[in-house]
């Protein structure tokens, strides 16, 4: 499990997240059907399957990439309110994607802007809410990056020069600097070699602990569900068919499916 | 025994087992129902260390694991008391049982799982309820007691022994004090003397009050620590074979 | 050289028989069809209406091609008047290859009175330069745009750009001027300086020198952008702020110069670098000739002319 919790987070009540029954389909293809369940603040939630289960789908529909058949995503916004995200204008996603969530994204240039200094990226969001002073900038930046553990040098390089690993941390400082309460991943550590993974995994462990963020993470990687995740869905075709508590799930699956998952991970 | 067996019956129990039953329906094995437990009953006070026995396969980790919520209950509750209400650990939702296990319940598994990366000293400290620097002084203090050598502190134990490990799990178990600590054998892999240590730690936690469920191996420690023994297999069913669709 | 002989000197065409081009030849009064100059003017109205904001147009083919100035064209030919004083300026001169070329076209297709005199035009039609002599009330200064969309080099996408200033997200302009500060110690960029609009809209104010962005700011003229290839037209009212980007703790700083005119010897404008010979001489005179033309006619004399008289024909344009 992911070791002592921040019991004042867990004490909080009220999802940060409503996911009600949400269908996604592509034409006749099933993208996920009638996904139900709530995300709470501090918590983060794993989704788990093998390709073609539906689990990125599902990220894409709750980060509102794409809009659901049918549906709601409902969000509890700084102010208490819940609304509904697909009743928002885009004008009002477009501000919550940049001051409320961050989007990890499996390639991290996909959420970089790989010509623009380390710096920029990471002040970038700063930039966009109205920070006007570059020291101040600079300053964020620099903190940013140390504690993705990017050597303060790098600022003025461009991600362009990193490596996958560097990239990827990049990326997490980019989203995590304009302060998110969520969090959504998508195979975070895919493509990666084992140690540059477990390096990230750290990192992402300390990180959603240290700033009580609740995350969304997509993974067919269980052993990365179990050391960063609370909860855990799994997929498959489409469709939830277990879900509760990360150790239970992985350690008593009910479901055939999930026994058969927990029982093909290789061990070393 | 008799001045305990009194408190007992003013306190409320702090942990109550209710007709707990518990199998495994095996899918990959042409779901086969293997029974773990049936109908458990029992319930344990503060300031009581109560030993599960029974043969080796009888269920007693279950029992400690469905308890922390870390296995599935067929029927039956498991209620738990911590300061402001009673959950059942059987039908919680998961962030109940999360913070009961940050508040209420300590864990010593058999095994420890390992992060990589992280130092056992980290590890360690990561079980900790204070701020940082405290935990960091107490679990130097419960590593020394465990004679975990300063060398392996900043070290992840991956590469480990099986007791230095196990003796790190100690430590995490013992970082904070909960009002329940469930301990597997915690003693299995180390030598008297580390024994001895953790049989210091069992029993300063016992005379501050925590309701503690342990299995011992080891008959000896068994009678030196228990106040109370629960035979698992007293309700327990054979094995079935059932081929489900 | 009055303007209604330079629009009768016709240089590259050879000897014509009495009448027979002229009656060949008509254009409706400044090139354009009435319909199409209506078109343009409506959207010049909406530009007028939302300050900063890219309004597509219509554009029209010119008889030149993109990138000599058919947006500016296509604007001053839809505003001009029989009534109206034109001059046309290109990096500041009225005698640029460019500026000569739209004058004559605007004399030959509307017959308009033309002028070098900032002060008695009525239509000022520039390209990369405003005129040092500060404009007045019912003056309309008509830019020419290569490219309208200041983001366009940070965001390829048209799509993406739109919802920025839909939502006036502009935060990817302040990472440009970060990059540049973090490579050159200060804000490089020295043209086409990016400026904010009536606090809302972001624009490019055409690739004039940052030098000039403080004349756009509460200017009593009205500023008309045309940029004819991306077919924009967009605009600043009389009166409206306009603030050049930049950060708190390096804010804007127009361009100085540490040499006045060598020719008139003006302070606080815009100086072109002339090289004078292969031994390293270089003059440093007003880019605004008229401006120039005026000072000297007034009496001023820089250093150059203090030292070399026989320069004096060469910077004003006529044979020494």
């Amino acid at each position: 499990m992911t070791g002592a919790t921040d019991i004042s987070r867990l004490a909080s009540d009220e999802p940060l997240v409503e996911v009600a029954g949400i269908t996604k389909y592509y034409g006749e293809r099933r993208g996920c059907e009638d996904v139900s369940f709530d995300v709470y603040p501090g918590e983060v939630l794993a989704v788990v399957g093998e390709s073609g289960s539906g689990k990125s789908t599902l990220l894409n529909v709750l980060s509102t990439a794409l809009e659901p058949t049918t549906g709601e995503v409902r969000y509890r916004l700084r102010d208490s309110t819940m609304r509904s995200l697909f009743a928002m204008s885009e004008a009002e996603r477009r501000v919550l994607m940049r001051t409320d969530w961050g989007f990890v994204h499996q390639d991290p240039a996909q959420g970089l802007r790989m010509s623009v200094s380390a710096g920029a990226n990471v002040g970038e969001r700063l930039m966009a809410v109205g920070e006007r002073h570059y020291g101040r900038l600079r300053a964020a930046a620099t903190d940013w990056l140390a504690r993705v553990e990017i050597a303060a040098d790098r600022i003025d390089d461009a991600p362009r020069t990193f490596s996958g690993g560097m990239r990827q941390r990049l990326q997490i400082a980019r989203n995590l600097v304009s302060g998110p309460r969520l969090v959504f991943m998508d195979e975070p550590t895919g493509g990666l070699d084992v140690s540059v993974q477990a390096r990230l995994l750290d990192l992402l462990r300390t990180l959603v602990a240290d700033l009580g963020l609740s995350a969304v993470i997509v993974t067919h990687d269980l052993a990365v569900a179990r050391l960063l995740s609370h909860r855990i869905l799994v997929m498959r075709d489409g469709r939830v068919i277990e879900s509760g508590l990360t150790d239970q799930v992985l350690d008593d699956p009910a479901a055939s499916y999930t026994q058969l998952l927990v029982a093909s991970v290789l061990q070393v | 025994m008799a001045e305990r067996e009194a408190e007992n019956d003013m306190a409320e129990p702090r942990v109550t087992l209710e007709n707990v039953s518990k199998s495994f329906v095996l899918h990959l094995m042409g779901s086969t129902r293997l029974d773990v437990v049936s109908d458990v009953s029992f319930s344990i006070a503060d300031g009581c260390c109560t030993v599960l026995g029974g043969p080796s396969g009888a269920g007693k980790s279950s029992i400690l694991k469905m308890i922390y919520g870390n296995y599935r209950v067929d029927s039956g509750r498991i209620l738990v008391r911590d300061a402001a209400t009673t959950v059942d650990v059987a039908t919680a939702a998961p962030r109940a049982i999360l913070r009961l296990r940050a508040t209420t319940i300590g864990y010593v598994s058999q095994f420890l799982r390992v992060i990589p990366r992280v130092s056992a000293l980290d590890i360690v400290a990561g079980h900790g309820l204070e701020d940082g620097a405290a935990n960091l002084a107490r679990a130097r203090t419960l590593l020394r007691h465990l004679s975990v050598p300063e060398r392996l502190w900043a070290l992840p134990p991956a590469t480990f022994s099986g007791g230095e490990q196990q003796r790190v799990n100690i430590a995490c178990g013992f970082m904070a004090l909960k009002p329940v600590l469930l301990l597997d054998e915690p003693t299995a892999s180390l030598d008297d003397r580390n024994r001895d240590a953790v049989v210091e730690l069992i029993e300063d936690r016992r005379r501050a009050g925590a309701a503690i469920i342990a299995i011992f191996h080891d008959a000896a420690l068994r009678e030196r620590l228990a106040d109370d023994v629960v035979d698992v297999t007293r309700h327990a069913a054979a094995v079935k074979e059932t081929a489900h669709e | 050289m009055t303007s209604s002989e330079a629009g009768r000197d016709a240089v590259h065409e050879g000897p014509r028989a009495a009448g027979e081009d002229e009656a060949a030849i008509t254009y409706n009064f400044a090139y354009l069809d009435e319909q199409t100059k209506r078109t343009i003017r409506r959207a010049i109205l909406k530009a007028i209406a939302i300050p900063g904001y890219q309004v597509p147009f219509a554009g029209r083919e010119m008889p030149m091609p993109y990138g000599w100035g058919t947006g500016g064209v296509q604007v001053t030919a839809s505003i001009i008047g029989p009534d109206d004083v034109l001059k046309v300026i290109d990096q500041g001169s009225d005698d640029t290859t460019n500026a000569v070329s739209i004058r004559k076209f605007f004399v030959r297709t509307a017959g308009v009175r033309t002028t070098t005199s900032t002060a008695e035009a009525t239509i000022i039609q520039t390209r990369h330069r405003i005129p040092e002599t500060p404009l007045a009330p019912g003056q309309v200064l008509v830019y020419q745009v290569p490219i309208p969309e200041p983001l366009r080099f940070l965001e390829p996408r048209e799509t993406e750009t739109r919802k920025m200033h839909a939502l006036a997200e502009y935060g990817l302009m302040h990472v440009k001027l970060y990059e540049d500060i973090a490579r050159h110690g200060h804000i490089s960029t020295t043209y086409a300086y990016p400026v904010r609009v009536g606090g809302r809209y972001l624009m490019d104010p055409s690739p004039t020198p940052k030098f000039d962005n403080p004349k756009m700011d509460d200017c009593p003229a009205l500023q008309l952008f045309g940029a004819g290839r991306e077919k924009r037209i967009y605009a600043i009212p009389p009166h409206t702020s306009v603030v050049s980007l930049d950060f708190e703790d390096h804010p804007f700083e127009p361009t100085r110069f540490d040499k006045p005119c060598g020719l008139c010897g003006a302070e606080g404008v815009f100086l072109d670098e002339v090289v004078l010979d292969d031994a390293g001489g270089r003059l440093y005179a007003c880019s605004d000739t008229d401006y120039c033309e005026r000072r000297r006619a007034e009496g001023h004399r820089g250093e150059m002319l203090a030292v070399a008289p026989s320069y004096v024909g060469r910077a004003d344009g006529a044979d020494a």
